[in-house]
């Protein structure tokens, strides 16, 4: 065990670093033209005429596509989070008949460059007839609300209940209740790099080739093949160097047809990079929820039952994901907590927005909030600590692995752990007692200081499977082709370390291939934290396939038991006698098909593995936030922050961190900066980095991040949990608390700007 | 649409190209030139991504046309690194101490820090934050990304020895 668990320099860097990494909007194909889509100016309207006449007309002009070109057009499909009833508000690729948020696609121009694209869209020109629009999700449910898809009465496509225990004579048993709404802000992953494709169409072949899918590779290949009536074996998808996910990119979008379709309908290669403009408009937002919850507490402090009431605000269509981030608040607004009786009534609304899906910790960073504020708030109205509220009610260690009761959507077995230790710790380590203190001492002063804690449990390692296949090439090197993606989060590097341990050789004799759909049949991607954890396992499986394959054919070459054989360095040989030894080169040499093959064995030595688990594991930890409100302007500063997370296992500790803090920075963004306004006519607010603020290196704190490996999960071989969203889970959770603590009220929505803020200290002062 | 000539010396090797008056700097750089290096991530001057020197100074290469360049020398990530073999000790401390993740925003990050670095070889903490605070990361939440140009710092006050020399903050 060399590699795993060390801070292996990322083999992804040199080439990105050096400006030579290909991201797609670097790809040059001979004879490639440029993209510009049309988008709706309008919330909700009917689709009268399109004229493209002038557009057409204009020098350097390739062509103009609408749906009128595009016959027998079907929607795109959920590839997850399939709630029934949603699939009757999926999107065409292209408005039909009707738009229904700002930003939907119209038309495509097609052109010499992006100039004359853009120049051309001017010159479309698209009839509308105005529809109302209803842009929040109460609103959308009532009487009065327009319909936004004919086959939706109601606005409300899916909805679901789960339920534990009894919730209705737990409450009544109560000796205090919180009755509380709750609403979490609409923001969005919003990558560095907006998205990207290039389409080329190879008639001589018969072969589309796109460049820039990445996060569902696989999947977005079975879905293009889908829509377009091409077969999989027609299409090559190749995954480019990628600009961060985050869940938002690499989802099946319209533009995921759009593009390929105008390369193969104009025979040109097409590249298409969107704006940043289309991209805040269009690339899907997240994190819009309003909560009516009750939570029923004894006097000493144990809870007793808690029942929720959540609208999901999709927007103007159902999306890939589905319903996945209310399935996931749904399953996880219990958290840490032992909760006897709960029950959870969801509603998924249309409203006339940008579609939703997820956003790292997608649905978890809203449910966080919302219990951990619930918790402070009962802490504070039974006269307890908030961490002595938390110990009393988180399941124990000797509790797992622990039920949280039923969910038809959504697993629900928490793996292993200590959460209450964990929180434990963290609390020693920021010396909570103290820190309490000089807080009340700075409050004594007219100082706004204040202490706040979020515990959270993520859920990671999605199945239901995943692919990989090792091989030995003719050099000896270890080739592992495997079916998740990169989005930047280095993946390559932590499944070479796993690889280069498994087989016991030099991580320079390492590659790994992903992302191309003609190297590697199978994947299911990357998202929810899965990479590490099912392309991890599933390349140990293979590699130890390998691995007996290779010492068969060195027990068959050199006459020796396999028993008597051992693999070290990159070569096998006899014990004892290590001048008898073959190496990977030489084995591979051997396996080579033709008459000089043992007998008995077939050809080459690459073997596949499918990695399968319909369970998942649950990493866990602890938030701290201390802040400084600024009673003049609103303003929150971050004065130190503490993320504490077990993550199982570390494949990279240095590539763990890395996670901890890039969550931790969006989530800060999200608790206090990031918003997606809307007018009142549905239309955004927030069309630029001029008004969607992302935090900058002075709104970030260094903050203190431990990892710890204590509770590896039973799961898989490895016994990884994933690492990708504990950063960000509880920030907007732990940073409510913060302020809450320093003003002495009580916060019930995100995020955290300063207006709001005011607004809570006015409150407070007229209470 | 007419033209203009322009010549511009990038990386230290002069360049000659016709452009339309209306193309971007940025556009320039990554079509014209071919040196895609330089990120687009925003179109509107906020993001840092396509941030390159111009006559030594960091500008965001989308804010600018490329026939107001002309004459200019421009310095562009691909031309940091003194060979194809060898990093810059900006490139090297970015590597070791993580502080890149998908890397889009890294080019502009590491140019910034290259004219940090000319002003002041010795920053702290706040001024590194300070002059970063310009590019935006929407990975790395920006510590290793202050660490990695702290080093660096010192990296090259120490004429390529690792010898820590003192903070200021």
């Amino acid at each position: 065990m060399a590699y795993i668990g060390s801070n292996v320099k990322r083999r992804e860097d040199v080439p990105l670093l050096r400006g030579i990494g290909k991201y797609v909007g670097d790809i040059r194909r001979p004879g490639m033209v440029h993209a510009a889509v049309l988008r709706s100016t309008r919330a909700h309207a009917r689709l009268v005429a399109i004229d493209t006449a002038a557009a057409l007309e204009l020098p350097g002009v390739v062509g103009v596509l609408t749906v009128a070109d595009m016959p027998g057009l079907k929607t795109i499909p959920m590839r997850t989070g399939q709630l029934p009833g949603l699939e009757r508000s999926q999107q065409t690729p292209i408005a039909t008949d009707r738009v229904r948020y700002v930003g939907e696609p119209v038309a495509v121009v097609v052109a010499r460059d992006r100039y004359v694209a853009e120049d051309a869209l001017e010159l479309v020109e698209v009839v509308y007839e105005d529809l109302p629009a209803v842009i929040d999700a109460r609103t959308s449910m009532g009487p009065e609300a327009p319909r936004l898809h004919d086959a939706v009465p109601g606005n409300e496509p899916a909805g679901f209940q789960v339920e534990t225990g009894d919730v209705k004579r737990a409450l009544s048993e109560c000796d205090l209740i919180i009755e509380q709404t709750f609403e979490t802000n609409r923001h969005a992953a919003v990558p560095l790099e907006t998205r990207g494709l290039v389409a080329e169409y190879d008639e001589s072949r018969a072969m589309l080739t796109v460049w820039g899918p990445t996060k569902m590779t696989h999947t977005n290949w079975r879905i293009l093949s889908e829509l377009s009536g091409l077969p999989q074996s027609a299409i090559h998808f190749i995954e480019p160097a990628v600009g961060g996910g985050f869940g938002a990119r690499g989802e099946f979008y319209p533009e995921d047809f759009l593009i390929p379709f105008a390369a193969m309908h104009f025979r040109v290669p097409v590249c298409w990079i969107e704006d940043r403009s289309e991209h805040l408009k269009s690339t899907n937002h997240s994190r819009q929820q309003s909560y009516r919850v009750r939570l029923g507490l004894r006097n000493d402090g144990a809870i007793a039952a808690m029942d929720a009431d959540i609208l999901f605000d999709m927007g103007g269509y159902t999306r890939t994901h589905g319903g996945v981030p209310i399935v996931s608040s749904s399953a996880m607004l219990q958290g840490p907590l032992r909760i006897p009786n709960y029950r959870c009534q969801i509603h998924c609304v249309l409203t006339n927005k940008t579609p939703v899906g997820t956003y790292r910790s997608p649905g978890r960073y809203e449910a966080n909030f919302v219990r951990e504020r619930l918790l402070d708030m009962a802490s504070h109205r039974l006269g307890l600590d908030p961490a002595e509220l938390r110990r009393r009610n988180m399941i124990r260690p000797e509790e797992m692995p622990y039920d949280l009761g039923r969910n038809p959507y959504h697993y629900n077995v928490y793996d292993s752990g200590d959460l209450p230790g964990q929180l434990d710790a963290a609390l020693r380590h920021m010396d909570y007692e103290e820190l309490q203190r000089r807080c009340a001492a700075a409050r004594a002063e007219g100082r706004a200081m204040g202490v706040g804690i979020g515990c959270f449990v993520e859920t990671s390692g999605i199945g239901p499977w995943e692919y990989a296949r090792v091989e030995v090439g003719n050099n000896g090197n270890v080739v592992l082709y495997c079916g998740i993606n990169s989005v930047g989060q280095g993946i390559a590097t932590a499944l070479s370390q796993i690889v280069a341990d498994e087989m016991c050789v030099s991580i320079d004799d390492v590659r790994v291939v992903h992302g191309d759909t003609a190297k590697v049949p199978y994947g299911n991607g990357s998202n929810a934290s899965r990479s590490t954890v099912m392309g991890g396992s599933a390349a140990v499986g293979a590699c130890r396939k390998v691995k007996d394959k290779l010492m068969r054919l060195a027990s068959a070459e050199l006459e020796i038991d396999a028993g008597d054989l051992e693999l070290a360095d990159g070569r096998i040989s006899a014990r004892g006698t290590p001048e008898r030894s073959l190496d990977f080169a030489a084995l591979a040499r051997l396996a080579l098909p033709g008459p000089a093959l043992a007998r008995g064995f077939a050809p080459g030595i690459s073997e596949e593995d499918f990695f399968a688990t319909d369970k998942r594991p649950f990493p866990y930890g602890v938030h701290v936030a201390v802040v400084e409100v600024d009673r003049e302007t609103g303003i929150v500063e971050i004065l130190d922050y503490l993320v504490m997370e077990d993550v199982g296992r570390k494949i990279n500790p240095m590539i763990v961190e890395g996670q901890m803090a890039g969550g931790l920075a969006q989530g800060i963004g999200g608790a206090l900066l990031e918003e997606f306004v809307f007018d009142q006519d549905g239309q955004p607010q927030a069309t630029s980095f001029m008004d969607y603020l992302m935090p900058t290196a002075m709104d970030v704190p260094r903050g203190q991040l431990i990892s710890t490996e204590e509770f590896p999960s039973p799961h898989n071989p490895l016994g990884v949990k994933g690492a990708g969203e504990g950063g960000i889970t509880a920030a907007g959770a732990a940073l409510a608390n913060a302020v809450s603590n320093a003003l002495g009220v009580e916060v019930t929505r995100l995020p955290l700007k300063p207006g709001y803020v005011l607004e809570l200290m006015d409150a407070a002062e007229k209470h | 649409m007419s033209t203009r000539k322009i010549t511009v010396t990038v990386n230290g090797a002069e360049q000659s190209r016709e452009v339309e008056p209306r193309k971007l700097l940025s556009d320039f750089i990554r079509d014209d030139l071919g040196l895609t290096g330089t990120h687009v991530g925003c179109e509107h001057g906020v993001c840092g991504a396509c941030t390159v020197l111009l006559n030594g100074d960091p500008v965001r290469s989308c804010l600018m046309f490329a026939v107001q360049a002309d004459g200019a020398e421009i310095d562009t990530v691909e031309g940091l690194a003194p060979d194809a073999d060898t990093l810059h000790p900006l490139q090297e401390k970015f590597q070791e101490r993580h502080g890149l993740q998908c890397g889009f925003c890294t080019p502009g990050i590491l140019l910034t820090a290259r004219a940090l670095l000319r002003e002041n070889a010795d920053p702290g903490e706040t001024e590194i934050r300070e002059w970063i605070s310009g590019n935006l990361c929407r990975c790395t939440g920006y510590r290793n990304v202050v660490t990695a140009i702290r080093e660096a710092a010192e990296l090259m006050s120490e004429g390529g020895a690792a010898t820590p020399v003192p903070r200021k903050d």
